[in-house]
């Protein structure tokens, strides 16, 4: 077996138990609220027999490890119960909101990266006003909180220049372009802040990778400059950035959640959003359960790709 | 004593002179929002929770030169409070966190084996969930409420806090002088105590500062989906919340506290990325 691929299923096989600590954490959220969950649930006006009915259909009653291998049994085929009010299966309701999260995250990341790995280089090769620049917009980017920034570009382009709808959506199967009209502010409110984690990485991984002597080396051969960097350097400062980028990932998939709520994306952030204002634990729990899945899955493609970039990560490993 | 406590300051004052400018600068900002928190009420000029009708979406002028809401409450006064309100959570949530991570990482790192395995382990499963998704898991369990948020951010930045001073207190452990106290016979404890905690602290008291700047950040995006400080109390975060409803008409309603929170994220890590360079040599902190 080559060193790459035991690295890979030694990741793969570390991943499981985290999965499994993961779901009974967020099986055990309705089961931790104080009092009994379902009269809350329910409110003060429910008689006694709602409150047994509701906790029958959800299982309250029977044995926890029975009720926790029920729930987890029917999450694996796709069945995650129902919506608490509107009764409609949570299912089909996730299948709704996740690609819109993804749209969300994924594009914001998409164009995070596009901006900030070129930034960052800039930043670390170029001269005293590229580094300026560069330094004034990671700290900008940084302390500005991510709703804030998403404020105020809705009172520049919806208000002031009236150029883009200020919330709202429209799905990608209805409209392609009106989808990505709406997308567009979301989009930049999220990918400010993650730019700027990625200039500053990536600006201090090539700083460190410009001092090293095979740099010395390809000057002193005569290679161009922009080879240098672009094709020499930035190549053996990968790794951290995929490393950044990877947990960024995870702190876009929070940020999504108070992005939806701003421009009234339906998105699963939302959903979680409003189950926790509705006391609607179940759909809170499915939501968190996808979100920390993606989470989880994130870091593990993380983890193999920067062992595929630095192939030292993956041999510390056999030792 | 005269002369030692005197030396001592001289070296404080030093130490201060020596930290990079901008580490100076975001202190000196933190220094005034404290001062500006502890007297709230004699600062500012008005009653934040006072309702004005005559001037609902007031504009700035100089009376209340940061205008005032839809309930024609000044927004000066509230920003200002608002900050009392964040820096206590903030204050609170971190040193909590600082106070449990210090023992935990501390051992975690000086003992090793067993020990490590049973304080890391179960720190690490807190890491599983992204930050928000977490105080958001904790919330949905007690319900919202301002020292909900502040237990969730300290839940938050726990694991982080142990895994740095674990590896800051591993780093001091394998080095010289702790060799020395065991030589010499002295007790696990007294080690720790003189030669591994005095040199360890650094690297954990850079990263509380960094991330007490996110706290703002945190506790302001809890309160602004409705899930942290609760009304009427004057917190940052639903200050933007309230804002977002008056914003074409009064945009000054959103715009103030939005500055103030990146006011003080931005001290915060000036601060913090300024104490790096001088305490944290061996680069412990992410």
């Amino acid at each position: 077996m080559s060193p790459r691929l035991r690295f890979v299923l030694r990741r793969l096989a570390l991943t499981i138990p985290v999965l499994f600590v993961m779901s009974v954490f967020i099986f055990l959220i309705i089961r931790l609220v104080p009092g009994d969950p379902v009269r809350t649930m329910l409110g003060f006006r429910a008689t006694p027999a709602n409150v047994a009915q509701v906790r029958a259909q959800l299982h309250l009653d029977d044995p926890l490890w029975t009720q926790y291998r029920d729930w987890i049994t029917g999450v694996l085929h796709g069945q995650f119960g129902q919506d608490f009010i509107s009764k409609a299966p949570l299912g089909e309701l996730l299948a709704q909101r996740i690609p819109v999260t993804l749209e969300l995250t994924l594009l914001s990341m998409l164009l995070a990266v596009a901006v900030g790995v070129p930034l960052g280089v800039r930043a670390a090769v170029g001269g005293r006003w590229a580094r300026r620049l560069t330094e004034g917009f990671v700290v900008f980017g940084i302390s500005v909180p991510d709703f804030w920034l998403g404020i105020m570009l809705v009172l520049f382009f919806s208000g002031t220049m009236m150029w883009l709808p200020p919330s709202g959506f429209i799905s990608f199967a209805e409209d392609p372009g009106g989808n990505l009209h709406y997308m567009i502010l979301p989009v930049l409110t999220l990918a400010v802040a993650e730019a700027a984690y990625i200039v500053r990485t990536t600006r201090g991984s090539m700083l460190g990778v410009m001092g090293r002597p095979f740099i010395v080396y390809l000057r002193a051969k005569g290679t161009r400059e922009r080879s240098i960097v672009y094709r020499h350097a930035l190549r053996n400062a990968a790794a951290p950035i995929a490393t950044v980028i990877g947990i960024q990932f995870g702190v876009l998939l929070g940020g999504a959640i108070v992005v939806e709520t701003l421009f009234a994306l339906p998105g699963v952030g939302r959903l979680i959003v409003t189950g926790i204002n509705q006391r609607n634990y179940p759909v809170v729990q499915a939501g968190l359960l996808v979100v920390a899945t993606f989470f989880i899955l994130i870091s593990l493609i993380t983890d193999v790709v920067v062992g595929f970039i630095d192939p030292r990560v993956s041999d510390r490993g056999q030792s | 004593m005269t002369m030692t406590m005197a030396s001592g300051a001289r070296r404080s004052r030093s130490a201060v002179a020596a930290l990079p400018r901008s580490a100076r600068i975001g202190a000196l900002i933190l220094v005034v929002l404290v001062v500006v928190a502890v007297l709230a009420p004699l600062l500012a000029p008005h009653d934040p929770n006072a309702i004005d009708s005559s001037r609902v979406l007031g504009a700035p002028d100089l009376g209340h030169p940061f205008g005032s809401d839809a309930l024609g409450r000044d927004v000066l006064s509230r920003t200002i409070y608002a900050f009392r309100t964040s820096l206590a959570i903030v204050f609170g949530a971190v040193a909590v966190a600082s106070l449990i991570a210090l023992p935990l990482g501390t051992l975690a790192g000086y003992f090793g084996g067993w020990v490590d395995q049973v304080i890391s382990r179960p720190l690490d499963m807190l890491l599983v969930l992204p930050a928000l998704l977490l105080a958001i898991s904790l919330i949905a369990i007690v319900g919202p409420g301002s020292l909900v948020a502040a237990l969730a951010i300290a839940l938050i930045y726990l694991p982080i806090l142990a895994r740095v001073q674990r590896a800051s207190s591993l780093v001091v452990s394998q080095s010289g002088f702790v060799e020395g106290g065991r030589a010499r016979g002295w007790s696990s404890a007294a080690v720790l105590r003189r030669h591994v905690i005095p040199n360890a602290l650094g690297p954990l008291l850079v990263q509380a500062a960094i991330l007490a700047g996110f706290a703002v950040q945190i506790e302001a995006a809890l309160s602004f989906l409705g899930l942290g400080t609760q009304p009427p109390t004057a917190s940052l975060g639903l200050m933007l919340s309230e804002g977002r409803d008056v914003l074409t008409q009064a945009p000054w309603v959103e715009i103030f506290p939005g500055l103030a929170i990146a006011v003080i994220v931005l001290a915060f890590n000036l601060l913090g990325d300024g104490l790096r360079r001088h305490l944290d040599p061996q680069g412990v902190v992410s």
